[in-house]
Order: C-alpha cells, then structure tokens, then sequence
C-alpha cells in the first residue's frame, strides 16, 4: 500500500512541524514576557566560584568511543531482527537456524570484548 | 488531473509570496543592517517551505491529513495537561514518602501549583551563557523535544484511538527514541561548561547501552504477537497480559526503560550531586521549559509503553477502555515514583555493568528462547515457566550477593604499630 506509507511519512513532517511551531511559540512567549538584563558575570559559565578556566571542548575519555562502537554492532544487527521476526514462522526452517548462527556469532563478538576488559569502565 | 493543477498552484503562489518577501525584506535589510536581513531572510525561508510542504499535504492526503493534523495538535494539547498532572502527581507522591504533604498553597490541596510553576518558567529570563556555541546551545531543547513528541503519533489510546496506525510502529518507537540522544548532547556540549561536557558524555554512553535491551525485548514482543503494529500487539495479549507469559522481558525493559528516561535509580547523567542537571546545566526559561517538559512526556511515554506491550494497553472489563488506560498508566508511573522515593543513585560504573553485563545477554537469551518455543509451537505457559524461574533465580542470585559476609563493608581500628609493621 503506497498511499498507506505516504500518509505515514506526511504525518511524521506534519507532526514535526506542530512541534516546532509548538516549541516556537513557548521562545516567542517566553522573549515577549521575561525580562532580559545580561551581564558580564551572569554570562560566566556555572562552577564552584573562582573565575572559570577556559573552555576548550577536548580531552574526551576513549571509554565512550568504545561503547559507542559496541553500540553500533548490536544497532545493525536490530535491523537484521526486525523483519526476520515477522517472516520466519512461514519460512523455511534453515531461516530460523541461520539467525541462531547469527545471534551466536554476535553474542560471540561479546563474550570476546568482555574477555579483553572492553566492558570495563575505568 | 486536479492534482496537478492544485500543486501548479500551490507551488506558484508560495514562491510569488517568497518573491514579495524577499524584495520587502531587501529593502528592511538596507534600513537596518546586514544581521537584521539574515535573519528576516532565514525566517522567510523557512515559512515558506513550512507553507509548501503543507500545502502539498493536505491537497495529496486529502481528508486524512487534516485529521492527522488536528490529531497531532490535540496531542500536543493533551500532553501539555498531562505533563502538568504529573508533575503535580509525582510531588504529591513523593511527599508521602517522605512524611510530608506536598504543595498544599495555590488552590485547593495545591492543585493549581503546576500551572504557577508554568507561569514562572515564561517569564524567567532565558539567559545564554557567553562561552556557549550559540546556535547549537539555541537548537538543543528543539532536538531533543521534537523526536521525543513525535513517538506519540503511534500511541493508541484505545482502539482505533491513534493518530497514525503504522504498520511498523514499534520500529519507529525505537528509532526515535535514539534521536532524541543528539539533542542531550547537543546541550552537553554546546554549553561549554565542564559538568555539562561530562554530562552530554554519560547521557550518550548511558542512552545507548540501554537501548540495545529495549531494542531486543520490543523484537521480542513483536514475535510473540506476529506483528509490529502496536495495536495488533495489544490485541494479541487478549487472553493473557504480556507480563503473565514474559515476566522477564517485562523486567529488563522497566529497567532499561527508566535508564533510558534518566530516572532514579539511573538518573546518572543529570545527577545533581555530581553534575549538577548535566546538560541542562545551563539553560534557563524557556529553553529550560522545553528540557523539562521533553524530560516528563518521556516519563509518560515510559508508563504508557509498559501498559501497551506488558499490561494489556486498553483491555479490561466494565470500565470504559481509554479509563482503564489510563488507570494502568498512572499506576507503572506510580511505580516510577517510588523507585525515586526508594533507591539511592548507581555509579556510572555499575550502571555500564549492568547494562552491558547483565541487561543485555539476558535480554538475547530471553529472545532466543521466545523464538526458539515459537519456533516448536510450545505454549504459552511454556514460556511462562521458564521465565519466572529465570526471574526468581536471579532475584536469588543477586540477593545472596548483595548481602553476603564478603560483600559487607567492615570498619576496623588499625594500630600505627600495626600500620609500621606492614611496610
């Protein structure tokens, strides 16, 4: 059903639309109502009282890095699952045996990064 | 043939109206400066695009879309109250927790307290940080609020009670819920404080490791009902709620789940002992509201989530379905509260242990021995079986862990003789 999709996908830009101008409007409200008296201090980053030490957006822990790796392995494999799950009661059975191969070599692919003390948080 | 004919219009008469205000807006520019004219210039752009892609909605999808439209802007208007309601629902709870009673001043028994809080967030001043990266810090609170509104589209209410029926709703649930990590660390970022940075961080590391488990027990749930559309899966749990035949899933996707909203006992990355609101560290007023107002729509989203998929959604007898809805709803997030009434926070360490440890092998071998029982047409109470066992051997498990002599924290004097001794 092409038409079925195309309604869907007009209602997910409609949707985000609303929500923007929903989200609009509070800033508009909010600019309109609130009283604004910037100040050299007030624009200081939050911290413990001394005068800040400038900000520099580097030194990130390599931890999150790996994390985000792992992530990206079990996201792809979702993707695999998803139609699988529908279809393979109707399949033949090698579709359901050839996904047990597939979960062990990913279950495999975390065992092993457990084993070299990827999962570990240091 | 009409079609055509409507787009040919519709299109001409926004880029006539785009031509008009682009000559009005060069003229303005001229007056007041090159600032002023970028700006006029990118409003216009952009409704006139919002125009156009209206346009041509509603004259391809006819009816339809004008329903699709009114239901999402009623959503918005339903969540806003709701949002209100839980609020006020959580501080009331949470007060009885602690012995007290809440607010109790505006209106009777403080009912009209989150419409004073409303009040007081609008006119806040909406203070933007010298050292932020402006036009990121001014975009976070819209990226991470827009994927967090537009689940809503698949919820059903009740039957047939749903803006847009999908076929593959719950692989959309997932999908954006992930989108909504861009705009947590869009504001961690951007802010350019230190406790925000850390915070953008760990909201990443934590929203991901815990979407795999959801990810997995959803998949789950779709084989069990034989579809992805979320009301086929509250159908299908006609003879028996979800939580009856998968007590385990149902388990592993509460935790995950509030891992995934950041709420105790894994509201780790906006910890105010430790990051002080981590992303949200900066923001005030409106921009602030928008975080706020994202943060409690998820904790809503989370407690209608469970009740679809574990607790048979809108089934129940006598009452009305959308009451007994709503009943159920109000009740897990009721639950929700007392976890945040009950349990101190984990440390970032034992919550990437727990997700990656334990959340998310369970979770594939919970799945595989779903597929495998479906697979032998087993039934249900099979399943059943299996997983309580499971779930009571685990609660067993952890318990003579957590409490046995070794784990005991022992406190003993030491000598400095002794102390000598030892080096």
């Amino acid at each position: 059903m092409p038409q079925e999709y195309a309604i869907n996908y007009g209602a997910v830009v409609l949707a985000a639309i609303v929500g923007l101008m929903a989200v609009l409007f509070m800033f508009l409200t909010n600019y309109l109502l609130a009283p604004r008296r910037s100040s050299a201090i007030k624009g200081l980053p939050f911290e413990c009282g001394v005068p800040a030490a400038p900000f520099t957006w580097s030194q990130i822990n390599i931890r999150y890095y790996i994390f985000a790796i792992l992530f990206l392995v079990f996201d792809v494999e979702a993707v695999f699952l998803f139609p699988w799950v529908i279809i393979y009661l109707k399949s033949a059975p090698i579709v359901f045996y050839e996904m047990l191969v597939f979960l062990a070599i990913l279950l495999f692919g975390l065992l092993y990064g457990w084993k070299k003390g990827m999962l570990e948080w240091q | 043939m009409d079609h055509w004919f409507a787009v040919a219009a519709s299109i001409g008469g926004v880029l006539a109206i785009s031509c008009f205000l682009a000559v009005g807006g060069m003229f303005v520019a001229m007056m007041f400066g090159w600032k002023f004219a970028v700006l006029t210039g990118l409003a216009q752009t952009g409704a006139a695009l919002v125009t156009a892609i209206v346009a041509l909605l509603l004259i391809f999808g006819g009816w339809r879309m004008v329903f699709i439209a009114a239901g999402t802007v009623g959503l918005f208007a339903f969540l806003s109250v709701a949002v209100l309601a839980i609020t006020l629902y959580e501080r009331k709870v949470l007060a009885r927790f602690h012995q007290r009673l809440g607010p109790m001043r505006v209106g009777p028994h403080g009912i009209l307290q989150p419409l004073a809080d409303a009040i007081k967030i609008v006119t806040k001043e909406d203070i933007m940080p010298a050292w932020t990266d402006h036009a990121v810090f001014w975009l976070a609170p819209i990226a991470f609020f827009i994927p967090t509104f537009l689940i809503w589209l698949v919820v059903p209410f009740a039957d047939g009670w749903v803006v847009a029926d999908m076929e593959l709703g719950l692989l959309y649930l997932v999908a954006f819920s992930v989108l909504a990590i861009a705009g947590l660390f869009m504001a961690g970022w951007s802010s350019a404080n230190k406790y925000s940075m850390i915070g953008g961080l760990r909201a990443i590391a934590q929203l991901i490791s815990y979407e795999i488990p959801i990810i997995v027990i959803v998949i789950t749930l779709g084989l069990t009902a034989g579809s992805l559309n979320i009301s086929a899966v509250v159908n299908a749990q006609n003879t028996a709620w979800y939580i009856l035949t998968q007590p385990l899933a149902f388990a592993i996707f509460f935790l995950a789940g509030l891992a995934e909203i950041g709420r105790t006992p894994f509201d780790i990355y906006h910890a105010e002992s430790e990051v002080m609101g981590g992303p949200f560290l900066e923001y005030s007023g409106a921009h602030w509201a928008i975080f706020y107002l994202a943060e409690y729509i998820n904790t809503f989203l989370l407690g209608v989530f469970v009740t679809l998929l574990f607790l048979g959604g809108w089934l129940g007898p006598v009452l009305p379905a959308i009451l007994w809805f709503f009943i159920k709803v109000f009740a897990v997030i009721a639950v929700m509260f007392w976890f945040r009434g009950t349990f101190p926070r984990f440390r970032i360490d034992q919550l990437m242990s727990l997700g990656w440890k334990f959340l998310i092998p369970l979770a594939f071998v919970n799945f595989i021995v779903t597929a495998v029982v479906a697979f032998y047409g087993l039934p249900a109470y099979v399943l059943a079986i299996i997983e309580l066992a499971a779930l009571v051997g685990i609660a067993v498990l952890v318990q003579s862990k957590l409490t046995s002599p070794s784990r005991r924290p022992t406190l003993r004097l030491i000598s400095a003789r002794e102390l000598r001794d030892a080096q």
